[in-house]
Protein backbone atom coordinates (compact mmCIF):
# COMPACT_ATOMS: atom_id res chain seq x y z
CA UNK A 1 0.00 0.00 0.00
CA UNK A 2 1.11 3.24 -0.91
CA UNK A 3 1.41 6.62 1.73
CA UNK A 4 -1.98 7.88 2.73
CA UNK A 5 -3.45 10.17 0.11
CA UNK A 6 -4.16 13.75 1.79
CA UNK A 7 -7.74 14.73 0.93
CA UNK A 8 -8.38 18.10 1.54
CA UNK A 9 -11.61 18.73 4.20
CA UNK A 10 -14.77 19.49 2.42
CA UNK A 11 -15.72 23.42 3.22
CA UNK A 12 -19.86 22.60 2.54
CA UNK A 13 -20.24 22.63 6.64
CA UNK A 14 -20.66 26.56 7.26
CA UNK A 15 -23.40 27.47 5.18
CA UNK A 16 -25.64 23.86 6.28
CA UNK A 17 -26.69 24.70 9.80
CA UNK A 18 -27.54 28.19 8.77
CA UNK A 19 -29.62 27.05 5.62
CA UNK A 20 -31.92 24.58 7.71
CA UNK A 21 -32.20 27.14 10.66
CA UNK A 22 -32.67 30.66 8.16
CA UNK A 23 -36.64 29.25 7.34
CA UNK A 24 -36.86 29.06 11.43
CA UNK A 25 -35.35 32.29 11.64
CA UNK A 26 -37.27 34.46 9.03
CA UNK A 27 -40.74 33.01 10.58
CA UNK A 28 -39.64 33.79 14.02
CA UNK A 29 -38.92 37.39 13.03
CA UNK A 30 -42.01 37.45 11.30
CA UNK A 31 -44.17 36.72 14.37
CA UNK A 32 -42.03 39.51 16.25
CA UNK A 33 -42.76 41.98 12.95
CA UNK A 34 -47.02 40.87 13.69
CA UNK A 35 -46.08 41.39 17.70
CA UNK A 36 -44.43 44.64 18.02
CA UNK A 37 -46.95 46.07 14.60
CA UNK A 38 -50.34 44.79 16.46
CA UNK A 39 -49.18 46.54 19.56
CA UNK A 40 -48.21 49.27 18.28
CA UNK A 41 -50.56 50.04 16.07
CA UNK A 42 -53.80 48.26 17.68
CA UNK A 43 -52.89 48.19 21.55
CA UNK A 44 -53.01 44.14 21.84
CA UNK A 45 -51.32 41.32 21.20
CA UNK A 46 -50.15 39.26 18.28
CA UNK A 47 -48.35 36.49 19.54
CA UNK A 48 -50.08 35.23 22.88
CA UNK A 49 -53.36 35.35 21.78
CA UNK A 50 -54.75 31.76 21.93
CA UNK A 51 -57.06 32.24 18.64
CA UNK A 52 -54.44 33.62 16.61
CA UNK A 53 -52.65 31.12 17.04
CA UNK A 54 -55.63 28.31 16.72
CA UNK A 55 -56.89 30.46 13.83
CA UNK A 56 -53.22 30.37 11.93
CA UNK A 57 -52.95 25.90 12.79
CA UNK A 58 -56.10 25.67 11.19
CA UNK A 59 -55.05 28.10 8.40
CA UNK A 60 -52.48 26.41 7.68
CA UNK A 61 -53.70 22.45 7.34
CA UNK A 62 -55.03 22.52 3.97
CA UNK A 63 -52.22 23.85 2.06
CA UNK A 64 -49.46 22.12 4.38
CA UNK A 65 -51.14 19.04 3.05
CA UNK A 66 -50.68 19.70 -0.71
CA UNK A 67 -47.25 20.64 0.40
CA UNK A 68 -46.21 18.00 1.58
CA UNK A 69 -46.84 15.54 -0.71
CA UNK A 70 -45.43 18.41 -3.33
CA UNK A 71 -42.15 17.83 -1.21
CA UNK A 72 -42.08 14.00 -2.23
CA UNK A 73 -42.57 14.98 -5.76
CA UNK A 74 -40.35 18.24 -6.08
CA UNK A 75 -37.24 16.03 -4.10
CA UNK A 76 -37.81 13.61 -7.00
CA UNK A 77 -37.25 16.17 -9.39
CA UNK A 78 -41.22 16.54 -10.56
CA UNK A 79 -43.61 18.71 -9.87
CA UNK A 80 -47.87 18.07 -9.10
CA UNK A 81 -49.73 20.97 -10.32
CA UNK A 82 -52.75 18.71 -10.16
CA UNK A 83 -53.10 18.56 -6.39
CA UNK A 84 -55.57 21.55 -5.85
CA UNK A 85 -58.32 20.31 -8.11
CA UNK A 86 -57.65 16.66 -6.96
CA UNK A 87 -58.38 17.80 -3.36
CA UNK A 88 -61.29 19.43 -5.01
CA UNK A 89 -62.45 15.98 -6.50
CA UNK A 90 -61.76 14.23 -2.66
CA UNK A 91 -63.71 16.99 -1.44
CA UNK A 92 -66.67 16.33 -3.68
CA UNK A 93 -66.54 12.48 -4.03
CA UNK A 94 -66.16 12.13 -0.31
CA UNK A 95 -69.68 14.75 0.57
CA UNK A 96 -71.78 12.55 -1.98
CA UNK A 97 -70.33 9.28 -0.92
CA UNK A 98 -71.27 10.08 2.89
CA UNK A 99 -74.62 11.55 2.07
CA UNK A 100 -75.41 8.13 0.36
CA UNK A 101 -74.33 5.83 3.23
CA UNK A 102 -75.33 8.21 6.24
CA UNK A 103 -79.34 6.86 5.62
CA UNK A 104 -77.86 3.54 5.01
CA UNK A 105 -75.07 2.87 7.63
CA UNK A 106 -75.02 5.43 10.14
CA UNK A 107 -72.54 8.68 10.85
CA UNK A 108 -69.79 6.30 12.04
CA UNK A 109 -70.26 3.69 9.33
CA UNK A 110 -70.64 6.49 6.71
CA UNK A 111 -67.53 8.49 7.66
CA UNK A 112 -65.19 5.10 7.42
CA UNK A 113 -66.71 4.71 3.73
CA UNK A 114 -66.65 8.07 2.39
CA UNK A 115 -63.02 8.41 3.84
CA UNK A 116 -61.97 5.69 1.99
CA UNK A 117 -63.46 5.63 -1.37
CA UNK A 118 -62.30 9.07 -1.36
CA UNK A 119 -59.05 8.98 -0.72
CA UNK A 120 -59.71 5.81 -3.52
CA UNK A 121 -60.46 7.86 -5.65
CA UNK A 122 -57.70 10.64 -4.96
CA UNK A 123 -55.15 7.57 -6.03
CA UNK A 124 -56.55 7.30 -9.14
CA UNK A 125 -55.11 11.04 -10.29
CA UNK A 126 -52.07 10.12 -8.95
CA UNK A 127 -51.70 7.20 -10.77
CA UNK A 128 -52.37 8.22 -13.95
CA UNK A 129 -49.75 11.35 -13.49
CA UNK A 130 -47.36 8.58 -12.05
CA UNK A 131 -47.85 6.45 -15.24
CA UNK A 132 -48.15 8.91 -17.51
CA UNK A 133 -44.77 10.34 -16.47
CA UNK A 134 -43.11 6.94 -15.64
CA UNK A 135 -43.99 4.93 -18.63
CA UNK A 136 -44.48 7.01 -21.82
CA UNK A 137 -41.63 9.76 -20.18
CA UNK A 138 -44.28 13.33 -20.40
CA UNK A 139 -42.75 15.54 -18.77
CA UNK A 140 -44.32 15.82 -15.39
CA UNK A 141 -45.01 19.96 -15.49
CA UNK A 142 -47.38 18.90 -18.80
CA UNK A 143 -48.57 16.05 -17.67
CA UNK A 144 -49.94 17.19 -14.14
CA UNK A 145 -51.20 20.16 -15.76
CA UNK A 146 -53.64 17.97 -18.05
CA UNK A 147 -54.60 16.27 -15.08
CA UNK A 148 -55.33 19.71 -13.37
CA UNK A 149 -57.92 20.05 -15.95
CA UNK A 150 -59.32 16.74 -16.00
CA UNK A 151 -59.37 16.82 -11.89
CA UNK A 152 -61.22 20.32 -12.13
CA UNK A 153 -63.55 19.29 -14.82
CA UNK A 154 -64.57 16.06 -12.77
CA UNK A 155 -65.19 17.17 -10.12
CA UNK A 156 -67.26 20.37 -11.09
CA UNK A 157 -69.15 17.67 -13.21
CA UNK A 158 -69.51 15.16 -9.92
CA UNK A 159 -70.56 18.54 -7.82
CA UNK A 160 -72.93 19.66 -10.41
CA UNK A 161 -71.37 22.97 -10.61
CA UNK A 162 -72.45 23.69 -6.99
CA UNK A 163 -71.36 22.80 -3.56
CA UNK A 164 -72.41 19.70 -1.74
CA UNK A 165 -73.65 19.98 2.24
CA UNK A 166 -72.70 17.46 4.36
CA UNK A 167 -73.47 16.61 8.11
CA UNK A 168 -71.50 13.64 9.09
CA UNK A 169 -70.82 14.24 13.12
CA UNK A 170 -67.42 12.57 13.07
CA UNK A 171 -66.16 14.53 10.59
CA UNK A 172 -67.07 17.86 11.85
CA UNK A 173 -65.76 16.95 14.64
CA UNK A 174 -62.51 16.25 13.26
CA UNK A 175 -63.45 19.46 11.07
CA UNK A 176 -64.50 22.09 13.79
CA UNK A 177 -63.65 21.02 16.84
CA UNK A 178 -60.71 21.00 19.96
CA UNK A 179 -59.31 17.92 21.77
CA UNK A 180 -57.28 19.81 25.00
CA UNK A 181 -57.52 23.23 23.45
CA UNK A 182 -55.89 22.36 19.90
CA UNK A 183 -58.17 21.94 16.56
CA UNK A 184 -58.66 18.17 16.03
CA UNK A 185 -57.61 19.01 12.21
CA UNK A 186 -54.48 20.28 13.43
CA UNK A 187 -53.64 17.21 15.72
CA UNK A 188 -55.01 14.76 12.58
CA UNK A 189 -52.08 16.65 10.34
CA UNK A 190 -49.53 16.74 12.74
CA UNK A 191 -50.09 13.03 13.02
CA UNK A 192 -49.89 12.54 8.80
CA UNK A 193 -46.73 14.67 9.15
CA UNK A 194 -44.97 13.18 11.55
CA UNK A 195 -45.60 9.49 9.61
CA UNK A 196 -44.43 11.66 6.12
CA UNK A 197 -41.24 12.52 8.21
CA UNK A 198 -40.90 9.29 9.29
CA UNK A 199 -41.16 7.74 5.80
CA UNK A 200 -38.94 10.67 3.68
CA UNK A 201 -36.10 11.02 6.43
CA UNK A 202 -35.54 7.29 8.02
CA UNK A 203 -36.99 4.63 5.25
CA UNK A 204 -35.52 3.64 1.71
CA UNK A 205 -38.56 4.75 0.03
CA UNK A 206 -37.25 8.39 1.02
CA UNK A 207 -33.47 7.51 0.33
CA UNK A 208 -34.58 6.88 -3.04
CA UNK A 209 -36.56 9.61 -3.89
CA UNK A 210 -33.24 12.01 -3.06
CA UNK A 211 -31.50 9.61 -5.51
CA UNK A 212 -33.88 10.34 -8.01
CA UNK A 213 -34.14 13.48 -7.57
CA UNK A 214 -30.26 13.76 -7.40
CA UNK A 215 -28.98 11.35 -9.84
CA UNK A 216 -31.64 9.54 -11.97
CA UNK A 217 -28.65 7.48 -13.35
CA UNK A 218 -27.49 6.75 -10.46
CA UNK A 219 -30.50 5.67 -8.73
CA UNK A 220 -31.28 3.07 -11.84
CA UNK A 221 -27.61 1.50 -11.62
CA UNK A 222 -28.19 1.20 -8.19
CA UNK A 223 -30.72 -1.69 -9.11
CA UNK A 224 -33.87 1.41 -7.82
CA UNK A 225 -36.83 0.33 -9.55
CA UNK A 226 -37.23 4.40 -10.30
CA UNK A 227 -40.38 3.55 -12.53
CA UNK A 228 -42.19 2.59 -10.02
CA UNK A 229 -41.36 4.86 -7.34
CA UNK A 230 -42.18 8.00 -9.35
CA UNK A 231 -45.54 6.17 -9.67
CA UNK A 232 -45.92 5.65 -5.93
CA UNK A 233 -44.20 9.53 -5.78
CA UNK A 234 -47.38 10.80 -7.39
CA UNK A 235 -50.00 8.61 -6.01
CA UNK A 236 -48.80 10.06 -2.39
CA UNK A 237 -49.20 13.67 -3.37
CA UNK A 238 -52.08 12.87 -4.56
CA UNK A 239 -53.56 11.02 -0.99
CA UNK A 240 -52.23 14.12 0.89
CA UNK A 241 -54.38 16.22 -1.68
CA UNK A 242 -57.55 13.40 -1.17
CA UNK A 243 -56.88 13.91 3.15
CA UNK A 244 -57.30 17.70 2.29
CA UNK A 245 -60.49 17.97 0.60
CA UNK A 246 -61.89 15.35 2.85
CA UNK A 247 -60.95 17.46 6.07
CA UNK A 248 -62.08 20.28 3.91
CA UNK A 249 -65.02 18.48 3.82
CA UNK A 250 -65.38 18.49 7.54
CA UNK A 251 -64.12 21.86 8.40
CA UNK A 252 -66.62 23.94 6.01
CA UNK A 253 -69.51 21.14 5.96
CA UNK A 254 -69.40 20.64 2.52
CA UNK A 255 -67.59 19.27 -0.39
CA UNK A 256 -66.97 21.93 -3.38
CA UNK A 257 -64.96 21.04 -6.80
CA UNK A 258 -62.87 24.23 -5.98
CA UNK A 259 -61.75 23.53 -2.66
CA UNK A 260 -58.21 23.82 -3.19
CA UNK A 261 -57.94 25.80 -6.39
CA UNK A 262 -55.95 29.06 -4.46
CA UNK A 263 -53.95 26.43 -2.54
CA UNK A 264 -51.84 25.00 -5.47
CA UNK A 265 -49.26 28.32 -5.62
CA UNK A 266 -49.18 27.94 -1.79
CA UNK A 267 -48.25 24.39 -2.04
CA UNK A 268 -45.52 25.01 -4.34
CA UNK A 269 -44.19 28.52 -2.41
CA UNK A 270 -44.36 26.70 1.19
CA UNK A 271 -41.72 23.85 -0.63
CA UNK A 272 -39.46 26.08 -2.35
CA UNK A 273 -39.93 28.74 0.95
CA UNK A 274 -38.99 25.24 3.21
CA UNK A 275 -35.78 25.20 1.54
CA UNK A 276 -36.25 22.68 -1.20
CA UNK A 277 -34.66 23.11 -4.87
CA UNK A 278 -37.33 23.05 -7.24
CA UNK A 279 -34.45 20.68 -9.13
CA UNK A 280 -34.96 18.24 -7.02
CA UNK A 281 -32.45 16.34 -4.74
CA UNK A 282 -33.39 18.60 -1.40
CA UNK A 283 -35.94 19.66 0.73
CA UNK A 284 -37.29 18.39 4.16
CA UNK A 285 -40.93 17.48 5.56
CA UNK A 286 -40.34 20.06 8.60
CA UNK A 287 -38.74 22.56 5.85
CA UNK A 288 -42.32 22.48 4.29
CA UNK A 289 -43.88 22.82 7.62
CA UNK A 290 -42.15 26.35 8.35
CA UNK A 291 -42.49 26.95 4.84
CA UNK A 292 -46.30 27.05 5.44
CA UNK A 293 -46.46 28.25 8.47
CA UNK A 294 -44.65 31.31 7.16
CA UNK A 295 -46.86 31.73 4.27
CA UNK A 296 -49.99 30.95 6.88
CA UNK A 297 -49.05 33.99 9.45
CA UNK A 298 -47.74 36.21 6.40
CA UNK A 299 -51.38 35.75 5.24
CA UNK A 300 -53.19 35.67 8.53
CA UNK A 301 -51.48 38.40 10.17
CA UNK A 302 -51.66 41.15 7.44
CA UNK A 303 -55.56 40.41 7.89
CA UNK A 304 -55.35 40.63 11.50
CA UNK A 305 -53.03 44.05 11.18
CA UNK A 306 -55.84 46.02 8.59
CA UNK A 307 -53.64 45.36 5.76
CA UNK A 308 -55.32 45.33 2.71
CA UNK A 309 -55.93 41.76 1.90
CA UNK A 310 -54.51 41.99 -1.79
CA UNK A 311 -50.96 42.65 -0.10
CA UNK A 312 -50.47 39.21 0.95
CA UNK A 313 -50.35 38.25 -3.06
CA UNK A 314 -47.39 40.91 -2.71
CA UNK A 315 -45.36 39.48 0.31
CA UNK A 316 -46.00 36.38 0.13
CA UNK A 317 -44.54 36.51 -3.74
CA UNK A 318 -42.07 38.56 -2.56
CA UNK A 319 -41.04 35.99 0.19
CA UNK A 320 -40.89 33.24 -2.63
CA UNK A 321 -38.30 35.25 -4.77
CA UNK A 322 -36.43 36.03 -1.75
CA UNK A 323 -35.93 32.38 -0.71
CA UNK A 324 -34.91 31.34 -4.35
CA UNK A 325 -32.39 33.61 -4.30
CA UNK A 326 -30.97 32.76 -1.40
CA UNK A 327 -30.67 29.52 -1.50
CA UNK A 328 -28.99 30.53 -4.97
CA UNK A 329 -26.65 32.36 -3.23
CA UNK A 330 -25.49 30.00 -0.59
CA UNK A 331 -25.36 27.22 -3.35
CA UNK A 332 -22.81 29.27 -5.07
CA UNK A 333 -21.05 30.53 -1.62
CA UNK A 334 -21.28 27.41 -0.14
CA UNK A 335 -22.37 24.44 -1.67
CA UNK A 336 -21.08 24.29 -5.03
CA UNK A 337 -18.65 21.17 -5.62
CA UNK A 338 -15.11 22.16 -4.92
CA UNK A 339 -12.71 21.43 -7.72
CA UNK A 340 -9.44 21.36 -8.72
CA UNK B 1 -0.07 -12.80 -21.62
CA UNK B 2 -0.59 -13.04 -17.45
CA UNK B 3 0.44 -16.28 -15.54
CA UNK B 4 -2.51 -16.45 -13.27
CA UNK B 5 -5.39 -17.85 -14.76
CA UNK B 6 -7.85 -15.46 -15.43
CA UNK B 7 -11.00 -14.60 -13.44
CA UNK B 8 -12.73 -12.98 -16.25
CA UNK B 9 -12.57 -13.83 -19.39
CA UNK B 10 -14.45 -12.83 -23.00
CA UNK B 11 -14.48 -15.27 -25.54
CA UNK B 12 -15.01 -14.35 -29.37
CA UNK B 13 -17.90 -11.61 -28.14
CA UNK B 14 -19.55 -10.33 -31.31
CA UNK B 15 -22.61 -8.08 -31.36
CA UNK B 16 -24.03 -6.01 -34.03
CA UNK B 17 -26.46 -2.95 -33.89
CA UNK B 18 -28.86 -3.18 -37.24
CA UNK B 19 -26.02 -2.54 -39.85
CA UNK B 20 -23.20 -2.35 -37.89
CA UNK B 21 -21.10 -4.77 -37.16
CA UNK B 22 -19.46 -3.31 -33.36
CA UNK B 23 -17.58 -6.35 -32.37
CA UNK B 24 -16.13 -9.22 -34.24
CA UNK B 25 -14.37 -12.24 -32.12
CA UNK B 26 -13.40 -10.01 -29.94
CA UNK B 27 -11.14 -11.46 -26.31
CA UNK B 28 -10.52 -10.03 -23.68
CA UNK B 29 -9.31 -11.45 -19.99
CA UNK B 30 -8.27 -10.36 -16.54
CA UNK B 31 -6.53 -12.29 -14.02
CA UNK B 32 -6.95 -11.49 -10.17
CA UNK B 33 -4.18 -8.38 -9.04
CA UNK B 34 -3.90 -7.33 -12.95
CA UNK B 35 -4.12 -4.52 -14.64
CA UNK B 36 -5.51 -4.60 -18.44
CA UNK B 37 -5.66 -1.49 -20.23
CA UNK B 38 -8.09 -1.46 -23.29
CA UNK B 39 -6.90 1.17 -25.44
CA UNK B 40 -8.59 2.19 -29.32
CA UNK B 41 -9.91 4.97 -31.13
CA UNK B 42 -13.24 6.53 -30.82
CA UNK B 43 -15.57 3.74 -32.48
CA UNK B 44 -13.31 1.00 -31.69
CA UNK B 45 -15.73 -0.89 -29.95
CA UNK B 46 -14.30 -0.21 -26.45
CA UNK B 47 -17.22 0.98 -24.49
CA UNK B 48 -19.53 -1.66 -26.19
CA UNK B 49 -17.45 -4.74 -25.06
CA UNK B 50 -17.17 -3.16 -21.72
CA UNK B 51 -21.25 -3.04 -21.71
CA UNK B 52 -21.11 -6.98 -22.59
CA UNK B 53 -18.63 -7.49 -20.03
CA UNK B 54 -20.88 -5.78 -16.94
CA UNK B 55 -24.30 -6.85 -18.46
CA UNK B 56 -25.91 -3.93 -19.79
CA UNK B 57 -25.61 -5.74 -23.27
CA UNK B 58 -25.85 -9.21 -24.42
CA UNK B 59 -23.74 -10.56 -27.04
CA UNK B 60 -24.67 -12.09 -29.86
CA UNK B 61 -22.10 -14.39 -30.33
CA UNK B 62 -19.19 -15.57 -27.87
CA UNK B 63 -19.02 -16.76 -24.33
CA UNK B 64 -17.83 -14.83 -21.03
CA UNK B 65 -15.82 -17.63 -18.80
CA UNK B 66 -15.88 -16.00 -14.63
CA UNK B 67 -13.42 -18.50 -12.42
CA UNK B 68 -13.34 -20.97 -14.96
CA UNK B 69 -17.36 -21.37 -15.82
CA UNK B 70 -19.34 -20.05 -18.69
CA UNK B 71 -21.73 -16.91 -17.36
CA UNK B 72 -24.39 -14.82 -18.52
CA UNK B 73 -25.55 -11.68 -17.37
CA UNK B 74 -29.16 -10.78 -18.30
CA UNK B 75 -28.81 -7.30 -16.53
CA UNK B 76 -25.87 -5.30 -14.48
CA UNK B 77 -27.32 -5.87 -11.16
CA UNK B 78 -26.52 -9.94 -11.92
CA UNK B 79 -22.93 -8.92 -13.04
CA UNK B 80 -22.31 -6.32 -10.11
CA UNK B 81 -24.41 -9.34 -7.59
CA UNK B 82 -21.21 -11.70 -8.99
CA UNK B 83 -18.61 -9.36 -8.37
CA UNK B 84 -18.06 -7.46 -11.43
CA UNK B 85 -18.41 -3.81 -10.54
CA UNK B 86 -17.82 -1.34 -13.31
CA UNK B 87 -17.59 2.50 -12.77
CA UNK B 88 -18.69 4.97 -15.56
CA UNK B 89 -17.21 8.17 -16.71
CA UNK B 90 -19.88 10.01 -14.75
CA UNK B 91 -19.39 8.01 -11.48
CA UNK B 92 -23.13 7.34 -10.66
CA UNK B 93 -23.13 9.27 -7.79
CA UNK B 94 -26.35 10.80 -6.10
CA UNK B 95 -24.97 14.15 -5.65
CA UNK B 96 -27.12 15.10 -2.51
CA UNK B 97 -26.36 12.16 -0.97
CA UNK B 98 -23.23 11.65 1.40
CA UNK B 99 -20.71 9.18 1.04
CA UNK B 100 -22.17 6.10 3.12
CA UNK B 101 -25.73 7.12 1.79
CA UNK B 102 -23.71 6.74 -2.04
CA UNK B 103 -22.46 3.37 -0.89
CA UNK B 104 -25.20 1.77 -0.15
CA UNK B 105 -27.41 2.62 -2.70
CA UNK B 106 -29.90 0.60 -3.10
CA UNK B 107 -28.69 -1.60 -0.07
CA UNK B 108 -29.23 0.50 3.07
CA UNK B 109 -28.66 -1.28 6.17
CA UNK B 110 -31.56 -0.98 8.73
CA UNK B 111 -32.00 -0.24 12.64
CA UNK B 112 -34.81 -0.05 14.71
CA UNK B 113 -35.50 2.81 17.04
CA UNK B 114 -38.83 2.00 19.62
CA UNK B 115 -39.03 -1.47 17.24
CA UNK B 116 -39.37 0.91 13.96
CA UNK B 117 -37.57 0.46 11.32
CA UNK B 118 -35.09 3.09 10.17
CA UNK B 119 -32.51 3.44 7.82
CA UNK B 120 -28.50 3.28 10.16
CA UNK B 121 -26.68 6.00 8.95
CA UNK B 122 -23.99 5.87 11.44
CA UNK B 123 -23.64 2.50 10.35
CA UNK B 124 -23.72 3.37 6.65
CA UNK B 125 -20.86 6.12 7.26
CA UNK B 126 -18.76 4.39 9.34
CA UNK B 127 -18.31 1.09 6.94
CA UNK B 128 -17.90 3.62 4.19
CA UNK B 129 -14.90 5.06 6.43
CA UNK B 130 -13.82 1.30 6.50
CA UNK B 131 -14.02 0.86 3.10
CA UNK B 132 -11.95 3.99 2.03
CA UNK B 133 -9.34 3.43 4.65
CA UNK B 134 -8.45 -0.04 3.07
CA UNK B 135 -8.50 2.60 -0.26
CA UNK B 136 -6.10 4.83 2.31
CA UNK B 137 -8.21 7.36 1.61
CA UNK B 138 -8.72 10.07 4.33
CA UNK B 139 -12.45 12.56 4.31
CA UNK B 140 -12.46 14.73 6.85
CA UNK B 141 -16.30 14.32 6.90
CA UNK B 142 -18.21 11.76 5.73
CA UNK B 143 -21.89 13.36 6.40
CA UNK B 144 -21.66 15.82 3.81
CA UNK B 145 -22.96 15.51 0.44
CA UNK B 146 -20.62 14.28 -1.81
CA UNK B 147 -21.52 16.86 -4.48
CA UNK B 148 -19.15 18.91 -2.08
CA UNK B 149 -16.44 16.71 -2.48
CA UNK B 150 -13.32 16.89 -5.51
CA UNK B 151 -12.97 15.02 -8.58
CA UNK B 152 -10.75 12.61 -7.13
CA UNK B 153 -12.60 12.37 -4.15
CA UNK B 154 -15.88 11.52 -5.98
CA UNK B 155 -13.48 9.00 -7.69
CA UNK B 156 -12.51 7.42 -4.59
CA UNK B 157 -16.14 6.99 -3.18
CA UNK B 158 -17.22 5.54 -6.51
CA UNK B 159 -14.18 2.60 -6.32
CA UNK B 160 -14.79 2.40 -2.30
CA UNK B 161 -18.37 1.18 -3.38
CA UNK B 162 -17.36 -0.80 -5.61
CA UNK B 163 -14.85 -2.15 -3.30
CA UNK B 164 -17.02 -2.60 -0.01
CA UNK B 165 -19.45 -4.56 -2.14
CA UNK B 166 -16.26 -6.91 -2.96
CA UNK B 167 -15.79 -6.60 -6.24
CA UNK B 168 -13.51 -8.31 -7.72
CA UNK B 169 -13.66 -7.54 -11.18
CA UNK B 170 -13.50 -3.39 -11.46
CA UNK B 171 -14.45 -2.22 -14.70
CA UNK B 172 -13.60 1.55 -15.00
CA UNK B 173 -14.76 3.78 -18.16
CA UNK B 174 -11.65 7.04 -18.35
CA UNK B 175 -11.20 6.98 -14.84
CA UNK B 176 -9.07 10.09 -15.14
CA UNK B 177 -10.57 11.83 -18.13
CA UNK B 178 -12.02 14.44 -16.07
CA UNK B 179 -9.83 15.21 -13.00
CA UNK B 180 -7.03 17.47 -12.47
CA UNK B 181 -2.89 16.38 -12.82
CA UNK B 182 -3.08 15.70 -8.92
CA UNK B 183 -6.13 13.92 -8.81
CA UNK B 184 -4.95 11.76 -11.71
CA UNK B 185 -1.67 10.38 -9.39
CA UNK B 186 -4.30 9.66 -6.46
CA UNK B 187 -6.80 7.52 -8.67
CA UNK B 188 -3.50 6.01 -10.45
CA UNK B 189 -2.28 5.38 -6.84
CA UNK B 190 -6.20 3.57 -6.04
CA UNK B 191 -5.64 1.31 -8.49
CA UNK B 192 -2.12 0.31 -7.63
CA UNK B 193 -3.92 -0.35 -4.43
CA UNK B 194 -6.87 -2.52 -5.06
CA UNK B 195 -3.74 -3.91 -7.97
CA UNK B 196 -2.48 -5.23 -4.45
CA UNK B 197 -5.70 -6.17 -3.04
CA UNK B 198 -5.84 -8.77 -5.62
CA UNK B 199 -8.66 -7.07 -7.39
CA UNK B 200 -8.62 -7.32 -11.48
CA UNK B 201 -9.18 -4.13 -13.23
CA UNK B 202 -10.18 -3.58 -16.44
CA UNK B 203 -9.98 -0.05 -17.31
CA UNK B 204 -10.13 2.06 -20.96
CA UNK B 205 -8.21 4.86 -21.46
CA UNK B 206 -6.52 7.20 -24.20
CA UNK B 207 -4.05 8.53 -21.78
CA UNK B 208 -1.06 6.87 -22.98
CA UNK B 209 0.97 7.73 -19.86
CA UNK B 210 -1.40 6.52 -17.60
CA UNK B 211 -1.85 2.99 -19.57
CA UNK B 212 2.05 2.74 -19.49
CA UNK B 213 2.32 3.60 -15.93
CA UNK B 214 -0.13 1.47 -14.06
CA UNK B 215 -1.51 -1.51 -16.86
CA UNK B 216 0.69 -5.21 -16.88
CA UNK B 217 -1.43 -5.95 -20.19
CA UNK B 218 -2.73 -3.59 -23.16
CA UNK B 219 -5.91 -4.95 -25.41
CA UNK B 220 -6.09 -2.81 -28.52
CA UNK B 221 -9.15 -2.71 -30.29
CA UNK B 222 -9.95 -1.29 -33.93
CA UNK B 223 -12.97 -1.14 -35.82
CA UNK B 224 -14.75 -4.34 -33.48
CA UNK B 225 -11.79 -6.79 -33.52
CA UNK B 226 -8.54 -7.10 -31.64
CA UNK B 227 -5.64 -5.41 -33.22
CA UNK B 228 -3.17 -6.55 -30.81
CA UNK B 229 -2.07 -7.92 -27.45
CA UNK B 230 1.64 -6.96 -25.59
CA UNK B 231 2.56 -7.04 -22.27
CA UNK B 232 3.14 -3.71 -21.06
CA UNK B 233 6.57 -4.39 -19.78
CA UNK B 234 7.10 -5.27 -23.68
CA UNK B 235 5.60 -2.66 -25.78
CA UNK B 236 6.30 1.04 -26.09
CA UNK B 237 3.62 3.95 -27.12
CA UNK B 238 4.59 4.18 -30.68
CA UNK B 239 3.44 0.60 -31.43
CA UNK B 240 0.47 0.94 -29.67
CA UNK B 241 -0.94 4.18 -31.09
CA UNK B 242 0.08 2.26 -34.34
CA UNK B 243 -1.81 -0.53 -33.30
CA UNK B 244 -4.94 1.70 -32.46
CA UNK B 245 -4.75 3.49 -35.67
CA UNK B 246 -4.80 0.14 -37.37
CA UNK B 247 -0.87 0.30 -39.04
Amino acid sequence: MSAPLAIEAPRARAGAWLVSARAWLFLILLLIFFEIWSRAALHVTFLFNGFNMQSIGVFTVQPLLLALGQTFVIISGGIDLSVGFTMGFAAVVAAHVINAAQPEIGPAGAFVVGTLVALAASAVPGLINGLLIARLRIPPFIGTLGMFGVARGTAFLLAGGTTISVNNPPLVFIGTQEVGGIPAIVIVTVAFLLGLHYLLAQTRFGQYTYALGGNRQAAVRAGIDVRRLTVSLYVLSSLCAGLSGILYTGRFLAGAAQAGEPLLLDSIAAVVIGGASLFGGSGTVFGTLIGALIIAVIQYGLVFIDVEPFWQFVAVGIVIIISVLVDQTQKRLGGGRQDE
Amino acid sequence: MSDAAPLLAAKGISKRFGGVQALKGVELSVAPGEVVALAGDNGAGKTTLIKIVSGVFQADAGELRYEGSAIRFANPQEARRAGIETIYQDLALADNLDVGANVFLGREPHRRVLGVPVIDRATMRAEARRSLDVLDIQLHRYDVPVRTLSGGQRQAVAIGRAIYWKARVLIMDEPTAALGVPEQRKVMALIRNLKAGGVGVIFISHNLGDIFEISDRIVVLHRGVNAGERATRATNPDEIVRLMVGG
